[in-house]
């Protein structure tokens, strides 16, 4: 099909069939392992997979107590089995590379002012790790208890 | 992509999950997954258990520890995929299946919390 081009107004390219080029530069799937800031961001990213496989323990685990004392048992010696404990400590440690990243972003998302001057980043997360040792503290108690 | 008006919502659930698993997992995790297990801490006993998992904030506490988490994941792990392996081209059956899981498992700890005896 022959177009006739438009009449155009001066300056203003004539009309094309063709869609313009895009500039869109190619990044590779890899780009998370270009340097550490990057592989940081993805890992923890990552880690809400492990705070799902959490979730996931956690529901056996209520289904074991639903079922029953023995049912509870089975739930805790197996527990024991160690990919389970490999999984464990894996998950620990992603998971507190969750919290302390978390906790570390309460000074970008609100800067608090006193006295006129901005406060240190320090002082802004440090109730977050004062607040997280309360919970964890006051949790243990009632499980130990 | 979805509608925004979704979006923020599920923004919403993301970074509530983010505080309580920030907050709430590790310790958790410190206990269950690794204090019983290698005998660093003595268990409870599940006649121990039994009356703390039966009081009605405790199921409160642990149907929020088990639900909203999981859209933290959902979020998060939807987006792993979409900007760091770019899987763009399953982005619907990716948010169907981070969300769905997410919901579903929320249907189970509610149903499983529910039915306590």
């Amino acid at each position: 099909m022959n177009r006739v081009a438009q009449p155009t107004v001066e300056g203003v390219p004539a009309y094309t069939e063709f869609h313009p080029r895009w500039y869109r530069p190619h990044v590779s799937v890899y780009w998370w392992l270009g340097g550490w800031r990057y592989l940081r961001f993805i890992l923890r990213e990552l880690s809400s997979v492990f705070v799902a496989a959490f979730v996931v323990v956690t529901l056996v685990g209520l289904r074991a107590l639903r079922n029953g004392p023995d049912a509870y048992a089975r739930f805790m010696h197996h527990l024991e089995n160690p990919a389970v404990i490999a999984l464990s400590t894996l998950s620990f440690f992603f998971v507190l590379f969750h919290s302390i990243t978390w906790f570390n972003l309460a000074p970008s998302a609100m800067a608090i002012r006193f006295r006129g001057k901005r406060l240190p980043d320090v002082v802004v997360a440090a109730p977050n790790y004062v607040l997280w040792l309360v919970v964890s503290v006051a949790v243990a108690w009632l499980v130990l208890r | 992509m979805q509608k925004p008006s979704n979006e923020a919502f599920l923004w919403m659930l993301f970074s509530a999950g983010g505080v309580i698993a920030a907050f709430l997992v590790p310790v958790h995790i410190l206990l269950f997954g690794l204090a019983f297990p290698l005998g660093w801490l003595r268990a409870p006993s599940y006649e121990h258990l039994m009356p703390l998992v039966r009081m009605p904030l405790v199921r409160i506490y642990l149907f929020l520890l088990c639900s909203v988490p999981l859209f933290h994941w959902a979020h998060r792990f939807r987006y792993t995929l979409f900007d760091g392996l770019q899987v763009k081209h399953l982005n619907e059956v990716i948010f169907t299946l981070c969300y769905g899981g997410a919901l579903l498992g929320t249907i189970i700890a509610g149903y499983l919390l529910w039915t306590m005896a």
